[in-house]
């Protein structure tokens, strides 16, 4: 009403204002990154897992999460709202499988960084009733609030995954689940076994630094090359094996999630047992029982390797299968390595190169390498240039 | 030959542990942190001001009051400001939510659909908004706005004749600048750079009591104008006189950094952008700027950058691709994508750094054929622009 009452130029200049702000505006394509989610849903016998990315600034937008109000979101305001995260969020997602809705619940909360900052992770899992065949997703989240939002899904069934864009224009989708049958899942979870212990090289170096001093025997006059095939298998074998053994108890139970520990204090100890590791070669503190060494190490080795497996979600029906598949997959992973390790330096073993520079020259190296990590993980810097 | 052997054992061990420095990295995990006071996200760089206190204020009303057309529509325009000055797409999505009542509507009223237009345009939904901006202007013929988002579009598809007519349009629904402003942008693309400038500045100077919003406005317009002109000393003061007008927004510092680059002087971009990693077309900038440097962010910056396009991808967005295409040009060096991506982008719009990333490409991947569009629209249009007029007489002694 008010307004009405000016007329000419007034109405005009504040007309013009407005269409100032938007001209500038219209000229301007230097977005952000838009709104997206990252949803992987894996579904297993009768069972549906889910690891869901989002972002902590639209779940601020959402459901506030900065309770201080300063601008910034610590872990401790985001824990502090896991419950009403898992809430707000499952409630806009409905997965039903046959026609049968999955009681979907959270159970786990995490971080992560994407490339436009934090996103709160949320581990969930569903049962669905009977094995699954047909999968309906119906994804709601951020919809309401902005329309321009999409959920980047991947689907992963038997090993072969598909992705799905949900917008609000298509927020319900179908997918085909071939049934699964219990060895392809065995097998999926050795192949991620194998895969990790070969991308995992601070395990292999851990376990290279306790096997470069196995070809020898530490006698009264010095190191002195193990005379027999058998002698040097066993003293291998025992290195190996306890390593094994402890690295599957902490696994497991990390992966059962009777113990969980900080990523980060996990990765620093892992570098920092490479560095002992090696460093007893340079300078021996412990000379005859290296088996317990590698025993003593493996259990922290164990939280890395169910710090994997957790990522790609456990199936709640499967657990021991997916356990006993994972660790297999490690174990034959590390068994290529090792047996390519003996035969090489069996031989090699006689050479004065080898108690020369792979011995001394290699534990250096693995030591030089595994006091960088412990400096990247422990005070999260970054000083290898990748 | 056990020296032999043993040299390429060691060599094995060697490259076994260079290797080791690599993998560890590369696989990014979710992570429990490590205190509960690490601070994960930050939501703003500055305090919360007024304005911010206001959007949450609207919020709140819309809130309770959704159907209330003369609050949506504020909040919806104070949402599409909030994006222009952020850069940040997120609120075109809350003021299309805003607007959801009368969205999907066969007939929206006019203010909605004027809104629905800028939103539309500003996701490269270049039909569908000229489409909205006409059911309005039938409706409403007098509505500023949309003869002046109207001029906008069709300037941005290189549509010089209908934008001009637009402009015009407004002679006698806004104020003698504002109509200036829309003619200059157009007529400047069209041989008359040199006109266009001297009318600019005459306007400027009629308006000594002009707004921080229109002095940036304008200035800004001038800037770029004297960029093509190839007035450096002129670009650069009417860049200084933007800034100092108010707040710069992602868009001016895009432009001024754009210049700094091609004037050699990367530092000045890096202490500008800084703060402005988060807006893609602005880390874009910084990281070119940090390439001519050799500075040691650069491997990081462009993993991110590539991170944001592959993602873009996914979601199926088509609003990057002049940015993309500068991107695989000028940072990772491979013209045959470069050039896809620019000739793709060059259908949808059709501004002069959108010629200019097509024949940067064209020129790297030796395809002379491909420039030729571009060449064409020069010509017909009879485009002044120094850093084009260059690019194209390369293309012709190639």
């Amino acid at each position: 009403m008010h307004a009405s009452r000016h007329s000419g130029i007034g109405a005009l200049c504040s007309r013009a204002v407005a269409v100032i702000a938007f001209l500038l505006f219209s000229a301007a394509a230097l977005a952000h990154k838009p709104s997206d989610s990252y949803l992987s849903l894996t579904a297993q016998g009768s069972e549906v897992r889910g690891q869901w990315d989002i972002a902590l600034r639209d779940l601020d937008y959402a459901i506030g999460l900065d309770a201080d109000d300063d601008g910034a979101i610590t872990w401790d305001e985001l824990r502090a709202r896991e419950a009403d995260l898992a809430a707000y969020a499952l409630a806009r997602l409905r997965i039903s499988a046959d026609g049968k809705p999955c009681a979907l619940r959270s159970n786990a909360l995490l971080v992560d960084r994407h490339s436009d900052g934090a996103y709160a992770v949320m581990r969930f899992s569903g049962a669905c009733g009977e094995d699954i065949r047909k999968l309906s997703v119906d994804y709601r989240l951020f919809f309401d609030l902005d329309p321009q939002h999409r959920g980047l899904t991947s689907i992963t069934t038997g090993g072969t995954t598909r992705t799905a864009i949900f917008s609000p224009e298509r927020a319900t989708q179908q997918f085909d689940v071939g049934a699964e049958t219990p060895l392809r899942q065995l097998l999926a979870f050795v192949k991620e076994g194998v895969g990790h212990i070969w991308v995992g090289v601070d395990h292999l170096l851990f376990l290279l630094a306790l096997l470069l001093p196995a070809m020898f025997e530490r006698t009264a006059g010095g190191w002195k090359p193990v005379a027999r095939v058998r002698e040097a298998l066993w003293s291998v074998f025992k290195i190996v094996t306890s390593f094994t053994v402890a690295h599957s108890i902490t696994l497991s139970l990390a992966a059962l999630q009777v113990v969980s520990l900080p990523s980060r204090w996990v990765e620093t100890a892992i570098a920092a047992s490479v560095l002992l590791a090696a460093l007893n070669n340079l300078y021996p503190v412990v000379r005859r029982r290296l088996w317990l060494v590698a025993f003593i190490f493996g259990l922290i080795h164990g939280f890395g390797f169910a710090s994997v497996l957790l990522d790609m979600g456990l199936p709640r029906n499967a657990l021991v299968l997916s356990l006993f598949g994972f660790n297999l997959g490690v174990e034959l992973g590390q068994l290529v390595v090792v047996a390519f390790y003996f035969a090489i330096a069996y031989v090699l073993r006689v050479t004065r190169l080898y108690g020369r520079v792979v011995l001394s020259g290699g534990s250096a190296l693995i030591a030089l390498i595994a006091a960088v990590w412990m400096l990247e993980r422990g005070l999260d810097l970054k000083l290898f240039p990748f | 030959m056990r020296n032999r052997t043993s040299r390429s054992v060691l060599t094995i061990v060697i490259a076994l542990m260079a290797g080791g420095s690599l993998a560890p990295h590369s696989r990014a995990a979710p992570f429990v942190p490590q205190t509960g006071t690490e601070v994960l996200e930050r939501l703003r760089d500055r305090p919360l001001d007024a304005s911010a206190r206001e959007l949450r204020q609207l919020r709140a009303e819309l809130a309770r009051d959704p159907q209330n057309l003369a609050l949506a529509t504020r909040m919806a325009r104070r949402y599409i400001e909030e994006g222009r000055t952020q850069g940040d797409p997120r609120y075109l999505g809350y003021a299309q939510a805003a607007l959801r009542p009368w969205w999907a509507l066969p007939q929206p009223p006019t203010p909605v659909l004027v809104l629905r237009a800028t939103i539309r345009q500003s996701n490269h939904e270049f039909d569908a908004a000229l489409e909205d901006l006409a059911r309005v202007l039938k409706a409403a013929p007098n509505s500023g706005q949309a003869w002046l988002t109207r001029a906008t579009v069709l300037q941005v598809r290189g549509e010089y004749a209908e934008a001009a007519r637009s402009c015009e349009q407004l002679s006698r629904l806004a104020p003698e600048f504002v109509t200036a402003t829309c003619l200059a942008g157009v007529a400047s693309m069209t041989g008359q750079a040199e006109t266009s400038y001297r009318l600019l500045v005459r306007t400027l100077q009629s308006m000594p009591s002009a707004s921080p919003a229109e002095k940036v406005w304008i200035e800004t317009a001038l800037a770029e104008i004297a960029v093509r002109l190839g007035r450096q000393d002129a670009a650069e003061s009417h860049f200084k006189q933007a800034f100092k007008s108010s707040t710069p927004d992602p868009y001016l510092k895009g432009a001024y950094a754009d210049f700094l680059l091609d004037a050699g002087r990367p530092a000045e971009v890096v202490r500008l952008l800084a703060a402005d990693a988060r807006v893609d077309g602005l880390l874009l900038r910084l990281a070119l700027a940090e390439q001519a440097l050799g500075a040691s962010e650069l491997p990081a910056r462009v993993a991110n950058l590539q991170a944001r396009f592959d993602a873009a991808r996914a979601r199926g967005d088509r609003v990057h691709m002049r940015e993309e295409a500068r991107f695989y040009s000028e940072l990772r060096k491979q013209p045959a994508e470069a050039l896809r991506l620019a000739q793709a982008n060059w259908l949808v719009q059709k501004e002069p750094a959108d010629a200019r990333v097509l024949l940067e490409a064209a020129l790297a991947a030796s395809d002379r054929a491909a420039a030729q569009p571009v060449l064409d629209w020069m010509r017909e249009n009879k485009v002044e622009d120094a850093a084009l007029a260059r690019l194209a007489q390369r293309l012709q002694q190639s």
